[in-house]
């Protein structure tokens, strides 16, 4: 059965090791979702958050892949239920009159987001949350006029004590 | 110490002997220091050839094999051989030369972004930019090269750091944080294969490459002999079960042999060891053995299960997983007696053995493969190019030991049996080495002639000659009609001559008599021999199992 999965790595923080990454999951044929990466809690370590879409073999076999390259120090997949799973959106909409913008204000206020810019013809909202959470948003205020959307994919930790570090 | 030097000496440090390779402007400096050292350079005449030789010396060896070139297209033109080792697991190292530092990045002359080329057929590859990098980089190059799962491994030397100077250190650490632990045999697993093993009334082995990489063939014989279990091999594990045992069905697969491809639908438990389960090894996957319980050993945990679903797994090198089961087995199996299942066994080989071929031919493939077989000494290394004469040779030229069969079976590489042989015969000089070749093959590295020759490296081509791109035609023959397009390769080159031309010894036979005679000649003269055998153009392979059937569904 197709599901969304997610995988957490620890990797060198080195150039050239995302195209590496990358590349295997174009070699392999898995069908990448998201990506999402940044320096985790040393500074010489990223830690990549990646969703794929697929079956369990699927998933099994992208751990095993990401594993088999050196430059991957740790690879596990997330149980979505015991994991703190977020996604950062801008969403950039047309707002040309007071009654649009206060009509964006209360979904922005629905979705617990924020107003981060405004002009005289646009808004632009942040939302942070889950993915259904940032499509649902998207898909309400699309009728406003959708201008520019960035998203910057799913990252997510365990929830509690355990983790993914180098060290355990 | 010098960058170059630097390398050398982390060469040397390796104990690396033995370097194939074709020097250009980026690598001068690294060419300059071999000069002062003891490692021997190969010169060929094209890169593709270094990396199969270095292929080669690697299989027929265990060592790893060395391969170098300059920068750009010399880099480039390593690639092939690179996949061709990644993909039959064989442990190499590759070096080239790269543009100074400061012009990466600009298209400068002869740059090519090789790191990023070789990626995904490399499962290490670094770009030292300082002198003090070198010695670290390659002993992890080393290191990973033949860890676990043995494949390529690349460094790429830009010409400015060949050239700087610095005081540098020789040690053996690792530094790589990711390299994961190679795993070991799990003792429930063990036992629970045991169980199975031991209540299968019908046990069938199969055998791939992964024994030979373990140098396991030992403990496999051993395990076949308890469990009195017939063993086919993979293309990648001919040899690893001598094929003249009671229990050896041959090859399986899409030109596998009729028996072993009958036989294994009868198992009631499967035992397939070091054995990625390729497509041409099954056939339809789904009609696989599907009665059969499937037990798969493998060192990579991502080939358990990729391709054939299985019902129980170790994850191990072949070597420490069978002696634990053979260990497990002795005393359950010792006295196991004959079944039906040998009985069936012995027949199906009978049957298979007593069939006379009744071609009114006097050279064809099957009876000049079998002269061959029985006239060079079981120790003899052969290898084979690509194509219908590697599937002749894996159906009729009976392998006895590990290492002695070397063919690119993954990736299918025209062009590789005689550089591979080249290479064979460097890590193994006592041994005599012959590349069964076709002529479409043999010509795409034929310039290797030079090599052979002027480097002292003698071996033997027998070239099945069709005039044909052989496997090709065959398909066109069967399946399109014969309708034959881009096949016909003419009476060209003269193989004799072109021989000859070399320095080497030509031969063209005309009859069995007249190739036994040949190769005679080329066990007792130690030259470079190209024996050339005409051989009917109509010739197919057979039995074969047409692409998408079940292997009982054989043609021939």
């Amino acid at each position: 059965m197709t599901k969304t999965y997610i995988i957490s790595a620890l990797v060198e923080h080195k150039p050239g090791v995302l195209y590496k990454i990358s590349n295997m999951f174009w070699r392999r044929g898995f069908n990448i979702e998201s990506v999402a990466i940044g320096t985790a809690e040393q500074e010489d370590l990223a830690r990549i958050t990646i969703t794929i879409e697929g079956d369990e073999k699927d998933a099994e076999q992208f751990v095993g892949h990401l594993e088999k390259l050196i430059d991957v120090l740790k690879a596990t997949r997330l149980d979505p239920k015991k994991a703190v799973i977020r996604e950062l959106a801008l969403v950039k909409l047309k707002a040309k009159d007071a009654k649009m913008r206060s009509d964006i204000f209360h979904y922005v206020d629905v979705f617990r987001g924020r107003i981060v810019d405004v002009s005289p013809e646009t808004a632009t909202v942040e939302i942070v949350g889950s993915k259904d959470k940032i499509d649902a948003f998207i898909s309400l205020t699309k009728s406003f006029g959708l201008v520019e959307v960035a998203r910057t994919g799913e990252t997510a930790l365990i929830r509690g004590p355990e983790s993914v570090r180098l060290d355990e | 110490m010098s960058g170059a030097k630097a390398l050398v000496k982390a060469l040397e440090r390796e104990k690396v002997e033995t370097i194939f390779g074709l020097p250009g402007g980026a690598i001068i400096p690294v060419y300059d220091a071999l000069l002062d050292s003891n490692i021997r350079h190969v010169l060929v005449r094209h890169e593709q050839s270094a990396a199969h030789m270095a292929d080669g010396y690697a299989r027929a060896s265990g060592k790893t094999g060395v391969c170098m070139a300059t920068s750009g297209p010399g880099a480039t033109n390593l690639v092939t051989g690179l996949v061709t080792g990644q993909l039959d697991s064989s442990p190499m190292v590759a070096i080239t030369g790269q543009v100074s530092t400061p012009q990466i990045g600009l298209d400068a002359f002869q740059e090519a972004d090789i790191i990023s080329i070789a990626s995904p057929a490399t499962k290490y590859n670094h770009q030292p930019r300082s002198v003090e990098e070198i010695p670290p980089t390659v002993r992890e190059a080393f290191f990973i090269a033949s860890l676990g799962r043995p494949g390529p491994a690349l460094i790429d030397l830009p010409k400015d750091v060949q050239v700087d100077t610095a005081e540098v250190e020789f040690s053996d650490k690792i530094r790589i944080r990711g390299i994961k632990p190679i795993p070991t045999p799990d003792n429930t697993q063990i036992g629970r294969v045991a169980e199975m093993l031991s209540e299968a009334e019908k046990p069938f082995i199969l055998a791939g490459g992964g024994v030979i990489v373990a140098n396991a063939s030992h403990q496999l014989q051993n395990l076949a002999e308890l469990l009195l279990a017939p063993v086919a091999t993979s293309l990648m594990g001919k040899g690893v079960f001598p094929e003249n045992h009671p229990l050896s069905m041959g090859m399986i697969g899409m030109h596998g042999s009729k028996e072993a491809n009958q036989i294994i639908y009868d198992a009631d438990v499967l035992l397939a060891i070091g054995c990625r389960f390729s497509d041409r090894t099954t056939g339809k996957l789904d009609e696989f053995c599907p009665a059969a319980k499937v037990i798969q050993i493998d060192i990579d945990s991502t080939e358990i299960g990729k391709n054939k679903c299985i019902d129980a797994a170790i994850v191990s090198d072949a070597a420490p997983a069978l002696n634990m089961l053979n260990k497990a087995l002795v005393k359950k199996l010792k006295h196991k007696k004959k079944t039906s299942w040998s009985k069936k066994i012995k027949e199906i080989k009978e049957i298979s053995e007593n069939k006379i071929e009744n071609s009114g031919k006097e050279l064809t493939p099957p009876k000049i493969l079998r002269e061959l077989r029985r006239l060079i000494p079981d120790k003899s290394i052969v290898t084979t190019e690509v194509g219908q004469n590697q599937m002749w040779a894996s159906l009729y030229f009976k392998a006895l030991r590990p290492r002695t069969f070397i063919t690119s079976g993954g990736f299918g590489c025209m062009g590789y049996g005689f550089p591979a042989a080249i290479g064979a015969k460097a890590a193994r000089p006592d041994l005599p080495v012959f590349d069964i070749a076709g002529d479409g093959s043999f010509i795409m590295t034929e310039n290797s002639l030079a090599t052979s020759v002027l480097e002292k490296i003698p071996v033997t081509v027998v070239i099945l000659n069709n005039r044909m791109l052989g496997m090709v035609a065959q398909w066109q023959r069967l399946f399109f009609n014969r309708r034959y397009s881009a096949v016909q390769l003419g009476n060209v080159p003269d193989f004799v001559k072109l021989a000859e031309s070399y320095g080497a010894q030509g031969i063209r036979v005309g009859s069995i008599l007249e190739f036994s005679k040949a190769i005679k000649t080329s066990l007792k003269e130690e030259v470079t021999t190209v024996i050339d055998v005409p051989i009917d153009p109509e010739e197919n392979v057979l039995p074969m199992v047409p692409v998408g059937y079940s292997l009982k569904e054989v043609i021939g």
